[in-house]
């Protein structure tokens, strides 16, 4: 299998690219269009903060290429936000790939939303032989609420959407590679999309 | 329900484990890596690595050890010593670190810590603060290794550092360090109060309840210890079971 992972210097690349590592595939880093177009699946993590990661897309002119990409796809962390059309973080507009706002968490919870959360109401392949309520790991300050793209969410303390499939494009606010076998097995099913 | 975190911290020398843990079923607990596996296995929710080399060709041991640990582990870890500019958060985080932790160099120029946050989000830069009582000068802030009293209030340095963008408070009490008495639950309330980012509770475990305590009195958000779990005093397991039925919510 060709799996790019898209390299624009606003990502934990590295321990994306190990946790596949860790179920024996390769993958290729990469910002370049032509190698992108080609992959068989893609993979778009992303930390950090939303302005500086669309400048980051812009400057190598990714914010074009990956709306228009047919292959399956799938967005970690700030990459899920980023598929968004508008985040309150820095007043920024992103890919618009699926039609929802990302918004900061307003609750007199801790902020960022750190550590082990669960998820609840899991649908579709993503998220095959997974149970309700398996924990996952998350930190993150912005999040996209529920919405008819949800395909998995998680309580802080409203509902917000863990996770989202709109077409080929699948997204996780959590963070699978750094959540343990229930991390494994979800970068295992996008695999096997 | 978003749970409390347990992490073992682990000090790194010249690339190595030090404190002369005691492990069984663990071919070298010398090796860095070895033990952050086990841990993982164990349910440690992350792992705090401790950088006490200090020449600079053990710094660059670390910066690999950091690579070969983010290899190894599946879930996530900070790393800490010896940190003082963006270039060295920017090499431990492209090695596969999560988070990167800030001591001293943050007292001695507070806008690191700014910095850090603009370039690499507040996310992954958490601030650690060893304070210390004294009953004239109440819980100040200490630096260099606890051994030099700065002239900063816990609290007031830990809504500071938030302020400029830390997203989590490391806070050590000394008074409790070693004491296995348990955690320093005023200060760290306190603090847990006054700040609006997780703050992970270190210094003083000496048994389960502490950790009961530490969650359910000081509202800390996750705990540290070191030698405790090292030793095995205390199983991970059996910590996490019984914090349940304290009515902790947990990872099991």
């Amino acid at each position: 299998m060709n799996l790019v992972i898209v390299d624009y210097k606003a990502g934990n690349v590295q321990s994306v690219q190990f946790a596949l590592e860790r179920l024996g595939v390769q993958a290729t880093l990469s910002a370049d269009a032509e190698t992108i177009k080609a992959a068989d699946k893609v993979i778009f993590p992303g930390v950090g903060q939303a302005a500086s990661a669309m400048t980051q897309l812009k400057a190598r002119n990714l914010d074009k290429l990956l709306p228009t990409l047919e292959q399956p796809f799938f967005g970690v962390c700030l990459g899920m936000q980023l598929l968004c059309q508008h985040s309150e973080e820095g007043n920024t507009d992103l890919l618009n790939i699926i039609p929802l706002p990302v918004k900061h968490f307003e609750t007199d919870l801790k902020v960022p939303h750190m550590g082990w959360n669960q998820l609840e109401n899991l649908q579709t392949p993503l998220f095959e032989g997974l149970q309700e309520q398996e924990y996952v790991y998350y930190v993150h300050s912005y999040y996209v609420p529920v919405s008819a793209y949800t395909i998995a969410q998680t309580s802080y303390p409203e509902p917000f959407s863990a996770a989202l499939q709109y077409k080929n494009f699948y997204a996780a606010q959590f963070h699978p590679e750094k959540s343990g076998a229930a991390g494994s097995q979800i970068l295992k099913n996008f695999l096997a999309l | 329900m978003l749970t409390k975190r347990i992490i073992p911290c682990l000090d790194i020398k010249d690339g190595r484990t030090v404190k002369g843990v005691q492990f069984e079923n663990i071919r070298d607990a010398g090796d860095p890596v070895e033990l952050a596996k086990w841990y993982a296995r164990q349910g440690a929710d992350e792992l705090v690595f401790l950088d006490i080399t200090a020449t600079n060709e053990g710094r660059k041991t670390f910066a690999e050890l950091v690579r070969d640990i983010a290899r190894h582990i599946d879930i996530p870890f900070t790393v800490g010593g010896g940190i003082s500019s963006v270039a060295d958060v920017e090499v431990l985080l492209q090695n596969g670190a999560d988070k990167v932790s800030v001591n001293s160099s943050a007292i001695k120029n507070p806008q690191l810590v700014a910095e850090l946050a603009r370039y690499f989000g507040s996310q992954c830069v958490t601030v650690a603060i060893d304070t210390k009582y004294k009953e004239a000068t109440g819980w100040k802030v200490y630096t260099r290794a606890g051994t030099i009293e700065t002239e900063h209030q816990t609290v007031d340095w830990a809504k500071q550092v938030v302020d400029l963008g830390a997203g989590e408070i490391l806070l050590t009490s000394m008074n409790n360090d070693g004491t296995k008495a348990g955690f320093a639950l005023d200060i760290t309330s306190e603090v847990a109060h006054a700040v609006t980012v997780p703050v992970i509770a270190s210094g003083g475990a000496g048994s389960m309840a502490h950790f009961a305590d530490a969650f359910l009195k000081a509202n800390a958000d996750a705990a540290l210890a070191a030698s405790l779990f090292h030793f095995r005093e205390l199983a991970i397991p059996d910590l996490k079971q019984y914090l349940k039925q304290q009515g902790v919510a947990v990872r099991i």
